[in-house]
């Protein structure tokens, strides 16, 4: 390969790769929040991304919505369905062992993915074409408009929870919640009310990448979360479990490294370099990219 | 004001409080002093909700608060500083602040506390804008105090707010709950600096092992001989 064409195809690969990053960025940050506030490891959060999928399934099939209606009603139903999932599954759990709180989150997990088998069939659906699909030729570089839709979507949302985070009162107690609950306590804050508007906020994030997954790929299933959702905890993982930018970093990170690995390589071992990334970090910088670690002044 | 009426609070199979019965009147300074370990902190921490007792009445302004959510509790104008300060230390001086006044939305109201806060304390003003892990212990605990000003409190609980501090700040920080206590608060104080408590306090309790040993006014137990072989060093 001539350094042109390798030029030409990396510029190719991080197109693909911001897009498909960008989306474990929305879904990761999911994971990151839930963590930061209960220290719990959702590991039903993928397949609120894939309900969000069907939320927006729903919305573009059956009631005829555009675009952006469609995310907007998806994310508002899956923020239901996470504050339920917290109220129903979680809280009875909230001082039980940290093991058995993951055990039922696999089993939420089961839950979701086999009670939407029941409901919907395992047969994959294809999702409405809710745009056209244009493709724009930058030199050499093919981008598509799905890809812009992604980036965009995915930058707006990411700003509106950076701004809700930092600036509103509700995310200053998220912040409190997560830092020391005994302490938001004795401020007035119910940390009951923030843990679910945290499942509330992460679960409407998964839900908008579950939509922009079936605009990308036209086709959703009840077993589309899973790898995904893993892959989202890898980013997670990456960028440092419990912090919000973190999990916008890992989650780009994750998507171009996989798209390279995938240009370059095979993609066959697209899945093989998630996994040895989280292997790695794991092994030499447990607490993430952007994470301290932890040390508590007497 | 608060009237605690025999409870009994648990740690699992451990019986940390023993039937302890506390009266606090408006615009006292009251205090719980004894050593390590004796159930000042868990007695603190019943009164303010994060523990719930076994038996017994906790009573504020005539209500019963047992069973009520800390999160209620403190909308009822009693606020507790808890051990170890608890700054957010993450959050800049003033957010720290501005959650101390989390329930309140009278905006005018929170300036007029926000400015007495730093009248109070004039480093928390230097440093407003600094993240508060980075201050000094001394300064944690006059943001932490500040914090719960901010909620405009009735009655104030402090747990240790001595704790690890040098001697001139223990005399400055027990100057200013002085002052908070003339400005119409009442205060609730537990210590193990048990000298600098009964110096400003009108009322003491003497806690022994999740009991009350003694009690009186705080003139009478400084020169109670048992108070002052046990905790003022002879």
């Amino acid at each position: 390969m001539d350094m042109m064409s390798f030029l030409e195809q990396f510029a190719q690969q991080m197109v693909n790769g911001i897009s498909l990053g960008s989306i474990y960025a929305l879904i990761a940050l999911g994971y990151t929040m839930i963590y930061g506030i209960i220290k719990l490891i959702n590991f039903a959060h993928g397949d609120i991304y894939m309900l969000g999928a069907y939320f927006g399934f729903i919305a573009t099939s059956y009631l005829g919505l555009s675009f952006v209606p469609a995310i907007i009603f998806a994310m508002a139903c899956a923020a239901i369905a996470g504050i339920i999932i917290e109220r129903v599954a979680y809280r009875p759990m909230r001082n039980a062992p940290r093991i058995a709180i993951l055990i039922t989150a696999i089993g939420v997990s089961f839950l979701l993915e086999y009670g939407m088998i029941l409901i919907a069939s395992p047969q994959p659906r294809t999702f409405p074409a809710v745009f056209d699909a244009e493709i724009y030729h930058l030199g050499p570089v093919v981008v598509n408009n799905q890809q812009i839709v992604i980036l965009i979507s995915a930058l707006i949302l990411m700003t509106v929870l950076t701004y809700i985070v930092n600036s509103t009162k509700a995310g200053k107690a998220m912040r409190a919640v997560s830092f020391d609950a005994d302490a938001a306590r004795l401020m007035g804050i119910n940390i009951d009310r923030v843990i679910s508007m945290t499942f509330a906020l992460g679960s409407a994030l998964a839900a908008a990448g579950g939509v922009l997954v079936g605009v990308y790929y036209n086709s959703i299933d009840p077993l589309m979360g899973m790898l995904p959702g893993i892959k989202a905890f890898v980013a997670a993982v990456l960028g440092g479990i419990g912090i919000i930018p973190g999990a916008m970093l890992g989650g780009l990170i994750l998507g171009v490294v996989e798209a390279l690995v995938s240009g370059f390589l095979s993609s066959t071992f697209r899945d093989a370099a998630a996994f040895g990334i989280l292997i790695l970090i794991l092994l030499y910088r447990p607490s993430g990219i952007l994470g301290k670690n932890v040390r508590e002044k007497v | 004001m608060l009237k605690v009426d025999n409870i009994d609070v648990y740690y699992g199979a451990i019986h940390a409080i023993k039937g302890i019965s506390i009266d606090v009147s408006q615009g006292e300074i009251v205090t719980l002093i004894g050593s390590n370990g004796a159930g000042k902190s868990t007695t603190l921490r019943t009164i303010s909700g994060l523990m719930k007792p076994k038996n017994g009445i906790i009573t504020f302004e005539d209500q019963n608060i047992v069973g009520v959510p800390a999160h209620k509790i403190v909308g009822r104008g009693l606020c507790q500083v808890p051990e170890g300060r608890h700054v957010f230390a993450n959050m800049t001086v003033l957010e720290n602040l501005e959650l101390g006044a989390y329930l309140r939305s009278d905006k005018d109201g929170i300036e007029a506390d926000m400015k007495d806060v730093f009248e109070k304390f004039p480093r928390l003003l230097e440093r407003k804008d600094q993240i508060s892990g980075t201050l000094s212990g001394g300064e944690q605990q006059m943001l932490a105090m500040g914090r719960a000003l901010m909620s405009r409190p009735r009655l104030l609980l402090l747990d240790e707010p001595s704790m690890g501090l040098a001697p001139l700040l223990v005399k400055e920080i027990f100057n200013i709950i002085k002052e908070i206590n003339e400005s119409g608060t009442t205060v609730l104080l537990v210590e193990q600096n048990a000298n600098m408590a009964l110096s400003i306090a009108d009322k003491a309790y003497v806690l022994e092992t999740g009991r009350i040993a003694l009690s009186g006014t705080a003139k009478e137990l400084a020169s109670s001989e048992a108070v002052r072989k046990a905790y003022l060093g002879g």
